[in-house]
């Protein structure tokens, strides 16, 4: 049986030229967590997103994803795992409903309707209309285009989401009701979310705990740990204007 | 060991069918499931219970059939009650009925095959017509922008121009040479062997000589140009038209057409010409060294005997193309990639659609240039 950790990183060191981006970092992300990954610019957020996912080699160090070496892309740790990239990423060649179906193609042999239902079932959850489903990715807007990739990483109901700024880019409702699905599904699904973001709503809303990129490193922390931390970057960051906004209307609702 | 997911069919105390979902109802399983869900008759009965105490994982697929199961039996009118779902996966359930409560089923109409063939033929019939509006409309605004640059010699882009010489005519030297040497080679060849059989090998001289000057050179190097340097004009403005770059001009005042565009057609213009002339050489070149190599004539026999063919008519009538096929192509090339729309997608479609354009079109005023020295009887 494998552990409650789901997503384990040891000693990581990801170096581009000379470039140090991590060194030593560890992170350990438990079932049912939702993490929002915060940092300056240029403190590896993506990167650390796309070595988990083994898209970037590391120059040292473990990573551990379901109990497997993330190096090793394994077949059943794809099948369990849905990644929203930051632009969607949708096959441009295919319509949003023909996308959503690549993995269950790949992966398993269902008859076409039931597919189709599928399909369907995933546009209505992530709110597309209906008739998005027939249409091609370049004849969307940018926020639906964020809501078919979204059902496209939920097509084999995984069970860790990751999630690239999933919200930067759409309107504040827009966005709200993002956070408000993915919070919903992560209730219904038991998901565990890592999502890199910028937005101090979300990370407010439906984050249960924050990983700061700083030095190098993660801290890992809840919101109020982290308003106690004197580090100068974390301080300026969840004391800023917006920061106190953000968690002021959380205290209102 | 795992449970396997299972969907049995009982009869309960009060006549009702009884339906027990067993195991990980998952989205691994939707597909045996899907076929038992379909196999079980239902035949008569009033109420059905389904029984899913025995789930022991679910996800959205497997919700899925059991919200569809029980939405299908509601609607054949049978009274259908749902027990012993575990709590935790309640709100799954309440989330695959709202998605399909939100999405009424639509009907999706397929039109007539023959209908729509014939709506694609005319859509981009009036779409090819507009398309030679649009790129006349350029050609038009282009001169324009021509001509005020050249009453004010000081707005002409020096500096763009030079690296458009450099990157159409210098770093293209090397694949036109080698490749019109080949043809050159070939040319010979081919023709030798014909003439061989009327015993006049000498005449591959006169052959060579007048394919090369009038056709060949130009039109084999305008279109290696055209792939070469006509593509990356699309692309290079796509891509700056996609980053909002053009916009970005725009609104500083600049104009594209004089930053961009001319720079890139007026480098065409003086450099296909040249690149025409190295064209000619290098298949000479190469004719010569095969024709001598092969046929029994010596090298200055061969070298008088073309001499005499290289008429500067010939010269003339192969090098008056070459501008006319640079303005088509740097045309062409500049328009398509201002055609580019808000995605990276269009660009290689543009790309693709701006080498065959501006290739069709080159050819075609080869025909046009060659039908009408025809009638002046050049």
């Amino acid at each position: 049986m494998e552990s409650d950790v789901v997503i384990k990183v040891r000693g990581l060191r990801t170096q581009f030229g000379a470039q140090v981006i991590h060194d030593k970092l560890d992170l350990d992300i438990h079932r049912g967590q939702v993490v929002g990954v915060v940092g300056g610019s240029g403190t590896g957020k993506s990167v650390l997103l796309r070595t988990i996912l083994g898209l970037n080699t590391p120059r040292e160090g473990e990573i551990e994803v379901l109990g497997e070496d993330a190096r090793r892309t394994a077949d059943t740790v794809q099948q369990r795992t849905g990644v929203l990239f930051q632009n969607g990423a949708l096959f441009s060649s295919l319509t949003v409903a023909e996308n959503i179906q690549v993995p269950m193609r790949e992966h398993l042999d269902l008859s076409r309707d039931l597919m189709d239902e599928l399909a369907a079932l995933k546009i209505s959850m992530v709110g597309l209309p209906p008739d998005a489903g027939p249409k091609f990715p370049s004849e969307l807007s940018g926020g639906m285009r964020k809501r078919a990739g979204l059902a496209r990483a939920l097509s084999l109901d995984p069970e860790i989401l990751f999630l690239d700024e999933p919200t930067a880019g759409l309107d504040p409702i827009g966005a709200a009701a993002f956070d408000n699905l993915i919070a919903e599904l992560q209730k219904g699904l038991g998901l565990t979310v890592f999502m890199v973001t910028h937005d101090l709503d979300s990370l407010s809303a439906i984050c249960d705990s924050i990983a700061v990129l700083v030095d190098k490193r993660v801290r890992l922390g809840t919101m109020s740990e982290h308003m106690k931390d004197s580090h100068p970057w974390i301080q300026s960051y969840f004391h800023g204007p917006r920061a106190r906004a953000a968690l002021a209307s959380r205290l209102v609702t | 060991m795992e449970q396997e997911p299972e969907w049995v069919e009982s009869t309960g105390a009060d006549g009702a069918v009884v339906l027990s979902a067993n195991g990980p109802w998952t989205i691994g399983a939707v597909s045996t499931l899907d076929r038992r869900i379909k196999a079980v008759p239902l035949n008569g009965a009033q109420i059905a219970e389904l029984d899913l105490s025995g789930i022991t994982k679910l996800d959205t697929a497997g919700a899925w059939l059991l919200y569809r199961t029980r939405r299908d039996l509601l609607a054949d009118g049978i009274d259908t009650r749902l027990k012993g779902l575990d709590t935790r996966y309640e709100p799954l359930l309440d989330l695959v009925e709202q998605a399909d409560l939100a999405h009424p089923e639509i009907e999706r109409v397929r039109p007539n095959a023959l209908l729509s063939l014939l709506d694609r033929v005319g859509k981009s019939v009036c779409d090819a017509a507009e398309e030679g509006v649009n790129l006349l409309n350029f050609l038009g605004l282009t001169i324009v922008t021509m001509l005020r640059v050249i009453a004010k010699p000081r707005r002409m882009r020096v500096v763009s121009l030079v690296n458009q010489i450099e990157q159409t005519g210098l770093n293209a030297m090397g694949i036109v040479g080698l490749l019109l040497f080949l043809i050159g080679v070939v040319l010979a060849f081919q023709s030798a062997e014909q003439l061989r059989k009327f015993a006049a090998e000498i005449l591959t001289a006169d052959g060579l000589a007048i394919l090369v000057l009038r056709e060949i050179g130009v039109l084999i190097a305008a279109i290696l140009i055209a792939g070469r340097s006509g593509s990356a004009f699309t692309a290079e403005i796509g891509m700056m038209k996609v980053n909002e770059e053009i916009d970005a001009l725009r609104t500083t005042g600049v104009d594209p057409i004089e930053v961009l565009v001319l720079p890139r057609i007026n480098a065409l213009l003086l450099t296909l010409p040249l690149l025409t002339f190295f064209a000619n050489v290098a298949a000479l070149t190469g004719g010569t060294i095969m024709s001598v190599a092969t046929l029994d004539v010596t090298y200055t026999q061969f070298v008088r005997q073309l001499a005499d063919a290289m008429t500067l008519k010939n010269f003339i009538v192969g090098m008056v193309k070459a501008p006319v096929f640079a303005f088509l192509i740097g045309l062409v090339g500049c328009y398509e990639g201002l055609q580019v729309g808000g995605s990276a997608e269009s660009i290689g479609r543009l790309t693709t659609k701006s080498v065959v354009e501006s290739i069709v079109l080159v050819i075609l005023a080869d025909a046009t240039f060659s039908i009408v020295f025809s009638y002046l009887g050049i």
